[in-house]
């Protein structure tokens, strides 16, 4: 998942360039990765890979602004899933 | 009066009133006053004297406000740059203006250190977040800003002042149709001015709380800034509006009472589900950069039914033309409304002469709010700016095309040069064609706007390769993020055998625009 992401972010905003230029807790914000369409592109592939639901609430940094906070956003809606 | 005096008389009256919020931080008018005034003795102390240039090169931040207000108290003209701008373009605003000062952080200063040994004029760096012993260029005197603002040893109060109200303020650097940034040159009068009709109209009042996404380098984010110490405001400084719902916390939290937006953030906020959440304390919005469309202006009513939301127009050069009476948006929802007051608009046919109602031609801006040039450019200044109906005035010729209805209010019906607004920035086409014949196997490129639900017009690169090359879109993206800001880079590229000309032989955007989806 962690190297899925990191694709998704790459190859869609950062059109493709190698990705050793931000590590796994930088933050896309203080990077200039991402801007608020890229979030919500982001947002739209988690709905439609991992089956996340994703609400409006959670469009915040803590969940979205680094590999690392992605990643553990998405496990913890998928671990959620799968308890209910 | 001087822009100083927003945060001083502020300071004066309400010295313990919050100014700013930022993050956690919270700083009131009596703390940042004292705090610029530290900095500004910093300032005068490493040689900046009335009238030189002194960039700020930073995120939206206390630091950022700071800095601005500093600069002004040494009696300097301060140039705010977009954070995201890219190291040779800076060095290019920094040379052309030849500034002497500039305050960044550490981070930025990474980026950008290697193109600082090619400014001649830039002597002393003020750099947040990082001191002397971690931060050196080779030639330039490298001080903390931290320390500088927070300098126990400095006298208190502000540097004795020199400036009077027709020296230069500030520069506010936009994109030319050359391809080379401008710098709009605004003396204290015209800030003053433009920030007095504004607050007038928008009803502004110390009890005030505006929110402001914007980045500081557009005047639209910097005035917010600018307005509320005028009136002893308070400000809620975000860096964006990447995480929506960060800012309607924010919104909600702080009891904000005034939003300014742009069109793609009206699109973000209309995808948003806030049937759950409601904002008692808002009491306006305004628009500006690019008009809303008339179903956004509907569904944002829906939203925020007891706000009165503003439609406004300007450019740079006059910071605002006209703004739409919330009253009047029901009536005229096309319109982006009449002068401010203490301004005069009017519509002018090719040879300078006022045509009447309903007549399609130049719109052209009378006040005192109106620019005073662009930094050595005299050509370019001659365009915008003619001979107005008084000896010696200077009117500006917007190069926008309006009508204007029987009671003086504003249609907007195109422009008449080629510059593509998105994301509520100006982008000339021209300086992205540069950087795309810029890249290896690329032969020509044309660079046109295409409607965008979201970013209002996306800009879409259309290039010929050389024969052999062999370029994917990803390349071309790749290229122009490295070298433009993030607004300016193109959304789509499309590969096409070869561009339409002018009988002159030049590519014809025109033509281009005209095959390939083009607004224009």
């Amino acid at each position: 998942m962690r190297q899925e992401l990191r694709k998704f972010v790459i190859d869609n905003f950062l059109y493709g360039k190698n990705g050793d230029s931000f590590a796994d807790d930088e933050s896309f914000l203080e990077k200039g990765i991402i801007d608020s369409t890229g979030v919500l592109e982001l947002v739209a592939f988690l709905q439609s890979r991992y089956g996340m639901t994703i609400q409006d609430q959670d469009l915040v940094p803590e969940n979205l602004d680094s590999i690392d906070n992605l990643v553990r956003f998405a496990e913890m809606r998928i671990f959620e899933k799968q308890v209910q | 009066m001087q822009v100083e005096s927003f945060l001083e008389l502020s300071a004066q009256k309400t010295p313990d009133k919050t100014a700013l919020i930022c993050n956690e931080r919270r700083v009131s008018y009596r703390d940042a006053d004292d705090a610029a005034n530290k900095l500004a003795h910093s300032l005068k102390e490493a040689g900046i004297e009335r009238g030189d240039r002194v960039a700020v090169y930073l995120d939206n931040s206390i630091e950022a406000v700071l800095a601005v207000f500093a600069v002004l108290k040494a009696g300097a003209v301060f140039l705010v740059v977009n954070p995201s701008t890219k190291a040779d373009k800076l060095k290019y605003i920094l040379n052309n203006c030849r500034a002497k000062g500039l305050i960044t952080d550490r981070v930025k200063l990474s980026r950008i250190q290697e193109q600082l040994a090619g400014t001649g004029d830039l002597t002393t760096l003020w750099i947040a977040n990082g001191t002397p012993e971690t931060t050196a260029v080779p030639g330039k005197r490298i001080l903390s800003l931290n320390a500088a603002l927070n300098d126990p040893t400095v006298p208190d109060g502000p540097p004795a002042k020199k400036c009077i109200d027709i020296d230069l303020a500030a520069l506010i650097y936009t994109s030319g149709s050359t391809g080379r940034p401008k710098g709009v040159m605004l003396t204290h009068l015209n800030v003053v001015s433009a920030a007095s009709s504004i607050t007038t109209y928008l009803e502004n009042t110390p009890d005030d709380i505006i929110l402001s996404v914007l980045p500081m380098a557009f005047d639209y984010g910097l005035y917010q800034i600018l307005m509320a110490f005028k009136v002893g405001a308070t400000v809620v400084l975000e860096r964006s509006f990447t995480y929506p719902y960060k800012i309607i916390e924010a919104l909600i939290r702080e009891k904000v009472t005034g939003f300014p937006i742009v069109p793609t953030i009206s699109a973000v906020l209309l995808q948003l589900d806030l049937s759950r959440v409601s904002f008692p304390a808002l009491r306006y919005i305004t628009n500006t950069a690019a008009a809303l469309p008339t179903e956004h202006i509907r569904r944002l009513r829906d939203l925020f039914p007891a706000v009165k939301l503003y439609s406004m127009y300007g450019l740079t050069e006059c910071k605002r033309v006209s703004y739409l009476p919330p009253e009047q948006l029901d009536a005229r929802p096309t319109s982006v409304g009449r002068g401010m007051p203490n301004e005069e608009v009017y519509v002018v046919d090719d040879k300078g002469c006022k045509v009447g109602p309903q007549v399609v031609g130049e719109l052209v801006v009378r006040g005192s709010n109106v620019m005073k040039g662009y930094w050595e450019l005299p050509e370019e200044t001659a365009k915008m700016l003619k001979p107005g109906p008084l000896p010696n005035e200077m009117v500006l010729y917007t190069g926008d095309l309006f009508r204007m209805d029987e009671e003086g209010y504003l249609y907007f019906v195109g422009r008449k040069d080629d510059i593509i607004k998105t994301r509520g920035e100006k982008v000339s086409p021209r300086e992205v064609e540069d950087v795309l014949h810029a890249i290896p196997g690329v032969a020509e490129a044309a660079v046109i706007g295409v409607p965008d639900e979201v970013l209002g017009e996306a800009i879409r690169a259309v290039v010929t390769l050389c024969d052999g090359a062999q370029l994917t879109e990803m390349d071309v993206l790749q290229y122009c993020a490295a070298n433009l800001e993030d607004f300016s880079t193109p959304k789509s590229v499309v590969f096409v055998s070869s561009l339409p000309k002018t009988s002159t032989g030049k590519v014809s955007r025109r033509e281009v625009s005209a095959f390939a989806g083009g607004t224009a």
